[in-house]
């Protein structure tokens, strides 16, 4: 295998941070990647996931902190001088290079002697399932394939690390989850440090080794994806990650993790996140598909059906409370717009947060 | 066997939909204006002119062209105005080329641009005027140089070839500047980046991927810098020695109409420098179409 990526043993981001003027697009960000690790940099736009990759790349200045690579201070070092690799949003090839020449432009630079460049240019053509496709113009390639191009030559040139910034979002939704086996593979295949920086959680749980939930410019949480899809530290991060239904009540009984919630006139019951008391006031977040339609009880929730949509397998619709508030559910066969349904919430896979 | 009879299909379009198929619609009647404009202040003169050449005071039809090309006096103004010319053009490409490569990251380029163009609203004669009194004899430039004792008699920069050069630079740059500014910052700002962090220094940078991206863009900038600067005139007779180095084309054109009353010969001049131009301009466009000419983007987005 000639394509591999140099050795090393950790990256490490020791409180970087960046400011614009009075504004703070990023606060002490430190973390620490494993070679090897595929990173997602995961939140909504303007929380400061571009911003912390281009610092990275080095695109950017930082206003303070480090990045380092074991011992090796980097942030003080040009972008052409750092040696990683990335892959941008709009691809960003050269329009007026063969893909063969965009993805050996690195090697060029780095003045690799021809037959090895060619070779693994070649090598490098394969692995993105690109072969016979050199000899062709970035315009004449469909965005898939110019994306290819764009890894393959972000990777040729055997980076430390890969820096990918959104390159999903310019393509199609089939082609996107092509795209994002592909990265799968390409990376299991090379196991090359990448920082993947997305907004789309999908790319993020099922791209990573560990995901950075980033907000405001800091750090909320850091995790395998199954930790913050299943169990998010904070109540912006499980909104973040699909926790749609929030019901805010008084904390009345706790057993263990075990939390119950007056919740109107009925009680709810997750598992708390927070510390929480009795006589807190608390939110019982959980998923569309925790919150189904069901019978009359102490545990159930009455909402009128707003909109009910079809989804092949089942229902999802919306329905607001006496209170006002909107409830995304799931229900196994279709109700009447205006009805009054009861809704049940997974006990087992609510949360419990401080409100 | 029955007939099937219906209402015999249409196959006829209307004229103004038949019209309207090849895009010409009641719009298009807007182009009319420019075209007779054209046509008067362009088409005709030119081919009178042409006409014209071709009959001379004296002589046979080419009779003019030849005198032109046998009189060292006239074809030699062929040669001192490229000297001008060409220069000039690649002179002030050269020096807009990095300002625009600055100017494009800046955040009041407007202001920048403003200053930078002014320039262009002074017209010729007041920059004539203003260099005449700053560079000549007597100007600040040369005393200022003498002052601090690095020359000991006044430097001569007007009346001569420098005055020219220096006017047709102040005069032709904020042109070049902004054409060359406007294709500079037509290229994708990620391409740089994409760039760097593979690895390419500042001057492979530009070496590989700013400059074949910008070349077809500054050879459209110098072909019309070029022939602005050409047709110089003005600045050749206030600020030039029009008897001597600086007798460019256009004065010889010039002297034959107004001072030897030859408009045929007049006209055969100005059809020749013309096709100097011409031949010029078509020369690097053929040059242009070897580099790659598509869009300057970095993919979609």
């Amino acid at each position: 295998m000639l394509l591999a990526s140099s050795p090393f043993n950790e990256i490490r981001l020791d409180k970087m941070s960046r400011a614009f003027g009075s504004h703070n697009a990023l606060k002490d960000v430190s973390l620490s990647i494993r070679k090897g690790e595929f990173i997602a940099l995961l939140g909504p736009s303007g929380c400061g996931k571009s911003t912390a990759l281009n610092c990275i790349a080095g695109l950017l200045s930082t206003t303070g902190g480090g990045i380092f690579i074991d011992d090796k201070r980097i942030d003080t070092l040009k972008p052409e001088d750092r040696g990683f690799g990335m892959v941008f949003q709009n691809y960003a090839l050269f329009p007026h290079m063969t893909v063969r020449q965009n993805i050996g432009f690195g090697l060029k630079m780095r003045r690799v002697p021809k037959a090895e460049a060619e070779k693994r240019v070649e090598e490098a053509l394969n692995l993105v399932r690109l072969q016979g496709q050199g000899h062709k113009l970035p315009g004449q390639l469909s965005g898939g394939q110019q994306q290819r191009v764009a890894i393959a030559r972000a990777i040729v040139i055997e980076p430390p690390l890969v820096l990918m910034d959104e390159p999903l979002s310019n393509l199609d939704a089939k082609l996107r989850l092509e795209m994002r086996a592909e990265i799968r593979r390409i990376h299991n295949q090379l196991g090359a440090t990448t920082i993947y920086v997305t907004h789309d959680q999908d790319e993020a749980l099922s791209l990573a080794d560990r995901v950075v939930v980033l907000r405001d410019g800091e750090i909320r949480q850091v995790g395998v994806p199954s930790d913050l899809y299943e169990r998010p530290d904070h109540l912006d991060v499980a909104e973040f990650m699909g926790y749609r239904n929030r019901l805010t009540g008084k904390v009345v009984a706790i057993d263990g993790d075990k939390t119950s919630i007056a919740v109107g006139a009925s009680t709810l019951s997750g598992i708390a996140r927070d510390t929480l008391k009795v006589g807190d006031s608390a939110v019982v977040a959980a998923r569309a598909d925790d919150v189904v339609a069901g019978t009359k009880s102490a545990t159930t929730v009455e909402a009128v059906v707003e909109t009910i949509e079809y989804r092949g397998r089942e229902f999802v619709g919306t329905a607001r409370t006496a209170e006002g508030l909107e409830l995304v559910f799931h229900a196994p066969q279709t109700a009447a717009l205006g009805s009054a349904i009861w809704l049940s919430v997974d006990p087992a896979r609510a949360l419990a947060f401080a409100a | 066997m029955t007939s099937v009879t219906s209402a015999p299909l249409d196959n006829h379009l209307s004229l103004r939909q038949r019209l309207a198929l090849r895009g010409i619609d009641g719009v298009t009647l807007l182009v009319l204006p420019a075209v007779i404009f054209l046509l008067a202040v362009f088409i005709y003169p030119f081919v009178y002119g042409l006409i014209l050449s071709f009959e001379p005071k004296e002589g046979g039809m080419f009779a003019n062209y030849q005198k032109f090309f046998s009189d060292p006096f006239l074809y030699d103004t062929i040669l001192t105005t490229l000297w001008l010319a060409v220069p000039v053009t690649l002179i002030s490409i050269a020096i807009a080329l990095p300002v625009a490569f600055r100017v494009r990251l800046m955040t009041h380029q407007r202001l920048l641009t403003t200053i930078l163009v002014l320039p262009v609203t002074l017209g010729t004669v007041l920059v004539a005027e203003g260099l005449l009194n700053y560079l000549g004899p007597q100007g600040w430039f040369s005393r200022t140089l003498m002052l601090i004792g690095l020359i000991d008699s006044p430097v001569k920069l007007t009346n001569n070839y420098w005055g020219v050069f220096a006017s047709l630079i102040i005069t032709g740059f904020p042109f070049t500047f902004l054409l060359t500014l406007s294709y500079v910052s037509g290229i994708d700002p990620a391409l740089e980046q994409a760039a760097a962090t593979h690895g390419a220094k500042s001057w492979q940078r530009f070496r590989y991927v700013m400059w074949p991206l910008l070349v077809p863009g500054l050879a459209i900038a110098f072909c019309l810098s070029f022939v602005q600067a050409f047709a110089v005139f003005p600045s050749a007779v206030l600020l030039g020695a029009p008897a001597g180095p600086t007798r460019v084309i256009s004065i010889a054109a010039y002297q034959a109409a107004f001072e030897q009353y030859d408009y045929s010969m007049a006209s055969a001049i100005a059809m020749i420098m013309a096709a100097v131009q011409l031949l010029i301009v078509v020369a690097l466009l053929s040059i242009r179409n070897l580099f790659y000419r598509g869009s300057t983007a970095g993919g979609k987005g």
